[in-house]
């Protein structure tokens, strides 16, 4: 049976890892735009 | 599986909303600020998505010399009133959390802005949060009275990285609005560390009013200002800015002065009659925030 704190250390982990993937995203898709950008200078 | 015993918060995974408060959100935004009107004024505009990319490289190098700021000093933080309820002294994450956050954020804000703007950007942006850091943090601060001076260096970078990620080049005006930044610092911490400096004596800082003494402290502000107040009008004369600049700066300026004169006139050493001081430090905020906004508005 799962402990208050397991739930707390799970809670955490599953938050965090939200995070990080919206975070990862908004980077790929920031990466995206540069890459657009740059090359419309003829980087 | 093993049986997880929480007896310390720190062992626990940190919040995410901890390690956002590492990175002093509201520093962050007068640093962003002032980085988007270096920015603005220069004569190049970015493309836009270029431009975001150098003030979100801007506010993640802040947020990283916030985090290694905390990093270093949560022993000191666990002993200001101010400072007791961040993540480390609080005891909510693990300082080796912190740490390795402060670096990674600090190493990508400055490869990122090497590959979206110029590389003489990055080196700037990768000086400033080694200054803030090293020279700062882990040097000036706990050693002289004068680390706010020359740490006020570090501050005084995100206008200038701002112009050379738009333009790539370092001119005279960007240089100027170091300088109003770095001459600003002083009279903005000192007010400031008047009325808290019980706090600051605590944790055996050496601010200025804890070595130096409150009446030293208010004629250092005052001297500070007067440099500050020329460097802040300057670009005008010198055919950098327009009027509209000028007169704003003129305007802005004298009012400091006369408030900086008012901290030079008060003799009490109670933090509680120190209204002058918080006055100076409030509107030294809005002062920056006005001077850089009238600059914008001016090009």
């Amino acid at each position: 049976m799962p402990t208050p704190d397991d739930d707390l250390i799970r809670k955490r982990q599953r938050e965090g890892a939200r995070v990080l993937a919206l975070l990862l995203g908004a980077f790929v898709v920031l990466l995206f735009f540069i890459t657009i950008a740059k090359t419309s200078l003829n980087w | 599986m093993p049986t997880l015993e929480m007896t310390n918060p720190a062992s626990l995974p940190a919040d995410w909303r901890d390690f956002l408060a590492l990175t002093k959100p509201r520093v962050m935004s007068l640093v962003v600020f002032s980085g988007l009107c270096g920015l603005l004024a220069a004569p190049e505009m970015p493309l836009v998505v270029l431009g975001f990319t150098a003030i979100l490289c801007i506010a993640l190098g802040a947020g990283a010399c916030g985090a290694l700021n905390q990093w270093y000093e949560a022993e000191l933080d666990g002993k200001m009133r101010r400072t007791a309820k961040r993540p480390l002294p609080a005891g909510r994450m693990n300082p080796q959390s912190a740490l390795h956050f402060g670096v990674a954020l600090g190493a990508f804000s400055v490869l990122l802005m090497g590959l979206a703007t110029n590389w003489l950007a990055a080196a700037l942006l990768a000086a400033s949060i080694l200054f803030y850091v090293l020279i700062y943090t882990v040097w000036l601060k706990p050693r002289t009275a004068q680390n706010i001076v020359i740490g006020g260096a570090a501050g005084a970078f995100p206008p200038l990285i701002g112009w050379v990620a738009a333009t790539g080049r370092v001119e005279l005006l960007p240089v100027l609005l170091f300088a109003i930044i770095f001459l600003w610092t002083p009279p903005h911490f000192w007010a400031l560390s008047l009325f808290v400096r019980s706090d600051y004596a605590a944790a055996g800082i050496p601010m200025l009013p804890v070595v130096a003494g409150v009446e030293n402290t208010r004629k250092q502000i005052f001297l500070y200002t007067l440099p500050m107040a020329a460097a802040a009008v300057a670009p005008w004369p010198l055919g950098l800015t327009g009027t509209a600049y000028g007169i704003s700066a003129m305007i802005l300026s004298l009012v400091f002065l006369v408030l900086a004169v008012r901290v030079l006139a008060n003799r009490s050493t109670d933090p509680k009659d120190m209204g002058a001081e918080k006055h100076l430090f409030a509107y030294s905020v809005f002062y920056l925030f006005a001077l850089f906004t009238a600059l914008v508005v001016d090009r």
